[in-house]
């Protein structure tokens, strides 16, 4: 949970929840850039994301730095399994039949 | 140091590791904590300890968010998950810590309706798309995680979206790291900082521990040229009789923090009086509850919470192992009673967690060494 997984800036949106397209090892999700928009961000910066939001802009290389660490400490699979469960869009499927014992 | 190539830029570690051994004065005993679980981690799967002269001791901190959290929270905030209306959302890493009557995921194969979210965000997502049920997020983590669950909780305040309440367990690293400098079993001469925190809170919270306590803190990153660079840094400090703080992940770590972070951060929450941290006992204002402004989305507030009190069991020695006392292996019930298969401590839960990082790495290695031939 504490991992920062490096992603790429693919665009930005122009909505209220400050969400921008990120790519991360060819896995494209929303995320919220608000914390990260006063360093100025574009397509093209890097940023480290945690629970689906960015917390730093990085330079190219720590990125590609930070992806090999991950790999090294074993939490690739972790982590991109972090960035697919972000939700893409705001559709959710209806909730399953249940019941309580 | 066999392992040495199997690391990037090997030379310049095994420079750095020379350069330690030259640093370190064989006369002394040294006893740095690593204070983020994230380290803890990083440390022991790539046998650091390896890497450096054996009077430096590295001491494992407190900074693992499920680890920290006492029973009774899990048992309350699993209490809401018992009414058929609610949906408990958590992150990944709280699924398989422990209750009275079981961890989250037991209770969902029990029927409860608990899911696992990989951001705030999502439990956000779920209160929109089911606005009969109610959804309740059980909110863990230190500064790194807390400012996501504000900006959530902004929005949800934002778009009025009331079927959407947090159980905040959020908790606070400084007075953490206070209460382990005032406990009389603990001595530490040095802290290698915390990395992710330090990207929220900045440096400038630490500098009491350098001015007040005399003890050296390197804000550090986490791959193993940077923790033993951040190593060389606070011997470079002790041989020179200095005590500050520095930044060895400025690559990432800004001095003064992410303001807009801290900004979210001071709009919804508000410091607790006191909180209860696993093994540690109370401390006083080391955790964050929803301020005033966000009460219609609070947990606490919108269920009956029994506010339960558990006590670990006897022999689980977590608190002397979060606190750095003890080290892992030296809890009773490590590899016996408790292991990651059946843990009675969140710390053989998470992957942060010391006891657990310790087995999955050391335990394990030396347990297959020690079968005779
Ligand atoms: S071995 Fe288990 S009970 Fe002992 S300190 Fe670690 S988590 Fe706690």
């Amino acid at each position: 949970m504490c991992l920062a997984i490096p992603g790429k800036i693919v665009s930005l949106a122009d909505d209220p929840a400050h969400s921008a397209l990120i790519e991360v090892a060819g896995v494209h999700r929303r995320v919220d850039v608000s914390l990260v928009e006063p360093d100025g961000i574009g397509p093209g910066d890097w940023v480290l994301i945690h629970v689906g939001f960015a917390m730093s802009k990085i330079r190219e290389q720590d990125a590609y730095e930070q992806m090999s660490m991950l790999k090294a400490l074993g939490e690739t699979e972790a982590a991109m399994q972090e960035v697919r469960g972000y939700s893409t869009d705001d559709a959710e499927p209806p909730p399953k039949e249940r019941s309580i014992p | 140091m066999k392992y040495v190539d199997e690391f990037r830029e090997p030379e310049l570690i095994a420079r750095t590791s020379e350069e330690i051994r030259r640093l370190a004065d064989p006369r002394r005993h040294y006893r740095f904590m690593e204070v983020c679980g994230g380290h803890t981690h990083a440390i022991y799967r790539f046998g650091l300890k390896d890497l450096l002269p054996p009077n430096i001791e590295l001491v494992h901190g407190p900074g693992c968010p499920v680890c920290v959290l006492p029973m009774g929270r899990i048992d309350d905030g699993l209490s809401m998950a018992a009414s058929s209306d609610v949906i408990f959302t958590a992150f990944g890493d709280m699924m398989r810590v422990p209750g009275t009557h079981g961890s989250p995921l037991e209770y969902k194969a029990r029927g409860a309706d608990v899911r696992i979210v990989y951001s705030p965000a999502d439990a956000l997502k779920l209160a929109r798309a089911n606005p009969d049920r109610q959804v309740m997020f059980f909110a863990i983590g230190f500064e790194t995680t807390a400012p996501s669950t504000a900006l959530t909780l902004m929005r949800a305040k934002a778009e009025r979206i009331r079927n959407f309440s947090v159980f905040s367990n959020h908790v606070t690293i400084i007075p953490a790291i206070r209460a382990i400098l005032d406990s009389p079993d603990m001595r530490i001469d040095a802290f290698i900082g915390p990395g992710h925190v330090s990207t929220v809170i900045g440096c400038r919270p630490y500098e009491w521990i350098a001015r007040h306590e005399g003890k050296p803190l390197v804000v550090s990153g986490f791959e193993p040229l940077d923790v033993l660079q951040s190593v060389a840094m606070l011997l470079v400090q002790l041989q020179r009789g200095e005590a500050k703080v520095e930044n060895q992940y400025r690559r990432v770590v800004p001095w003064e923090g992410n303001r807009a972070a801290l900004k979210a951060m001071a709009e919804v929450f508000t410091l607790r009086s006191y909180f209860e941290w696993r093994g540690m006992g109370f401390i006083s204002q080391s955790a964050l509850a929803l301020s005033e402004a966000y009460a219609e989305w609070d947990a606490e507030k919108r269920f009956q919470v029994p506010g339960i009190r558990v006590t670990d069991p006897k022999a689980a020695q977590c608190g002397e192992v979060l606190k750095g006392v003890l080290k892992p292996a030296q809890c009773k019930l490590f590899g016996k009673e408790c292991t990651p298969e059946r843990p009675i401590g969140a710390l053989m839960v998470s992957s942060e967690g010391s006891c657990a990082a310790y087995y999955q790495y050391e335990y394990r290695k030396s347990q297959l060494v020690s079968i005779p031939a």
